[in-house]
């Protein structure tokens, strides 16, 4: 069990970060300068939180009020840097090598050889960091980490350093580290992708603050707020305001929205995914509102159709996503006039 | 021909570069952390002797060290030996002299040095003593060692602060320097033409060490740079 529950004042912002994570992967995701990074470095023990408690498992890495704070040293919390953070002037095995706790020579060897054939790393053993590729730099930073025990893992933005290519490969191999590992493992990223596929859970950092924590379905699925739905994807969101338990004024988009859900008190957003949207070139259905096009854009897969709704908002277009090889493409052209519907159950209700 | 001044030149830049290279380093480490205001004031301090003439810093050395001066007169009382006018005399000039130059450069290497290297090295619970002496003065090793260099080439071709407090007695403090400027005054041309040859020699060398460790250490840096490019075109 990891416990966070920190502040710290920045000089952009107040981080306040608080969560719990169980034995799983839990992603920290936020927009680029969001304090994610920061939040690892409080957990880690490079940087001193303002107040708060960190406790992992059955020790205290943290408690202003009871003045605990252990050094990093102390607090086995591995921690893989976006640059892996590898010490140059070493060979591959002296790497790994330093991060064995115990004393007995022999036994050191033998663990670092070990890490080397987990990791895929024969034959690199008396190479530098400099000469290795940036997918065997991460394998080489995993099992210095790993050789050294941890009780949890903080993992920064492990892939930016990475081609596309290679990130695919290494991601897998990750997943599977992970699971073997089978400890607390924070995730930080911007990247939902990866998130959606490494992770079980999720805490939005939106600001230096974080929302409460989510399984990764969830937040995908059902988010309860404007910062989750915007890094699940979404692309389109309006105001509304809230008349009463089944109606509201989407205010962006100049309609009036009926549901047939109750409508959340808190409700003061709501989201649609761009994928969501259905055209006619009648009205259709009672809801369906007229939509002037404002551009087609050609993407590999899909259509694009930005739409600027008649009676809405100047510049709060939606963006409508249609598949190329379904068989409603037909060749809508920028200033027609089309009729946009919403299903019901595709409007996602956000704080 | 009597080599005593390149003996006593070599020994006494040798062992001020000994006390230079530590001392600079934990004073461009220390310094580094140290609130602001004081960094900046200290930072000037420890720079100075590098613009100021060497006779301002050998009439400074000496009002601190003459037998009849405060750290002088107390030191001679101590040890019952004058700080000046011996061939160790010439250390206290050659260190004052020499040590920005270690200092500043040791600066700049700690100031580019990516402190994650330090972090990853405290979460993997190895001590603070061992991340410095065996990560981050390894990893800064080419700008400590240029610096140990160029202070080494300034102490051997200090002139001006070591002869106001060591003065030039043949056969005991005459350096390479000091000889030369007693050769010349005497109007041993031939004999001064010969020093000077051996100190142009030995400065080039050193030059040519200094050189050559940039070399190393911009091949080093080009080469991540190319990969890092190569990296980011994918």
């Amino acid at each position: 069990m990891l416990e966070v529950h920190i502040e710290k004042h920045l000089s952009s912002f107040t981080l306040v970060v608080d969560f719990c994570a169980h034995q799983e992967v839990m992603a920290l995701l936020g927009a680029s300068g969001c304090g994610k990074s920061m939040t690892l470095k409080c957990i880690a023990g490079i940087v001193k939180p303002d107040r708060g408690r960190i406790v992992l498992n059955d020790r205290i890495l943290f408690d202003s009020e009871r003045k605990i704070n252990l050094t990093p040293q102390q607090r086995r919390v591995g921690y893989l840097f976006q640059q892996y953070a590898l010490f140059p002037h070493l060979t591959v095995a002296q790497n790994i090598a330093v991060g064995y706790r115990g004393r007995d020579k022999k036994a050191k060897r033998q663990a670092v050889q070990n890490k080397i054939e987990a990791m895929r790393l024969q034959g690199l053993e008396n190479a530098r960091p400099g000469c290795l590729s940036g997918g065997q730099q991460q394998r080489v930073a995993l099992a210095r980490i790993l050789i050294n025990e941890p009780e949890a893992l903080l993992l920064d933005e492990p892939f930016t350093a990475l081609d596309s290519y290679l990130k695919w490969q290494l991601e897998m191999e990750l997943a599977d580290t992970l699971k073997h590992f089978g400890r607390e493992t924070l995730f930080v990223s911007h990247n939902r992708d990866e998130v959606y596929r490494l992770c079980h859970s999720v805490c939005v950092l939106n600001d230096g603050k974080s929302e409460a924590k989510q399984s990764i379905q969830d937040m995908f699925q059902h988010p309860h707020t404007y910062a989750a739905c915007l890094l699940s994807g979404c692309k389109n969101f309006s105001s509304i305001r809230r008349l009463n338990d089944w109606q509201a004024e989407v205010l962006d988009w100049g309609i009036m929205l009926a549901s047939d859900r109750k409508i959340p008190e808190q409700a003061t957003w709501i989201g649609v995914r761009s994928r969501s949207i259905l055209l006619s070139s009648q009205k259709k259905q009672a809801q369906s509102f007229p939509c002037y096009i404002q551009r087609c854009l050609d993407d590999i897969s899909s259509t694009i159709l930005m739409l600027q709704p008649l009676h809405g908002q100047e510049g709060a277009a939606l963006r409508v996503e249609i598949d190329k090889d379904k068989e409603n493409t037909q060749n809508w052209r920028p200033g027609q006039t089309v009729y946009a519907f919403i299903p019901q159950d595709q409007i996602m209700f956000l704080q | 021909m009597d080599w005593f001044p390149l003996y006593n030149s070599l020994r006494i830049a040798a062992i001020s570069t000994v006390i230079i290279f530590f001392a600079g380093i934990a004073a461009a480490y220390y310094i580094a952390k140290i609130p602001r205001l004081l960094k900046g004031v200290l930072d000037v301090i420890l720079t100075l002797p590098l613009v100021l003439p060497p006779t301002v810093v050998g009439y400074l050395l000496l009002r601190l060290l003459g037998p009849k001066r405060l750290v002088g007169a107390w030191l001679l009382e101590i040890f019952g030996t004058k700080m000046v006018m011996t061939w160790w005399s010439a250390i206290f000039a050659t260190v004052v002299v020499a040590f920005p130059l270690m200092y500043r450069t040791a600066r700049g290497s700690f100031e580019s040095f990516d402190e994650t290297l330090a972090y990853s090295g405290r979460t993997l619970g190895l001590s603070n003593s061992w991340i410095f002496w065996r990560v981050r003065l390894p990893v800064c090793r080419q700008g400590l060692t240029a610096g140990a260099v160029l202070a080494f080439a300034r102490a051997l071709g200090e002139y001006g602060a070591t002869s106001m407090i060591a003065g030039y007695t043949p056969g005991k403090t005459a350096t390479i320097s000091t000889t030369v400027y007693q050769l010349w005054r005497t109007n041993e041309d031939a004999l001064a033409m010969q020093w000077v040859l051996v100190n142009i020699g030995i400065s080039a060398v050193v030059l040519l060490c200094v050189n050559m460790l940039e070399k190393r250490n911009g091949q080093w840096i080009r080469r991540r740079k190319e990969r890092q490019y190569a990296g980011s075109t994918h």
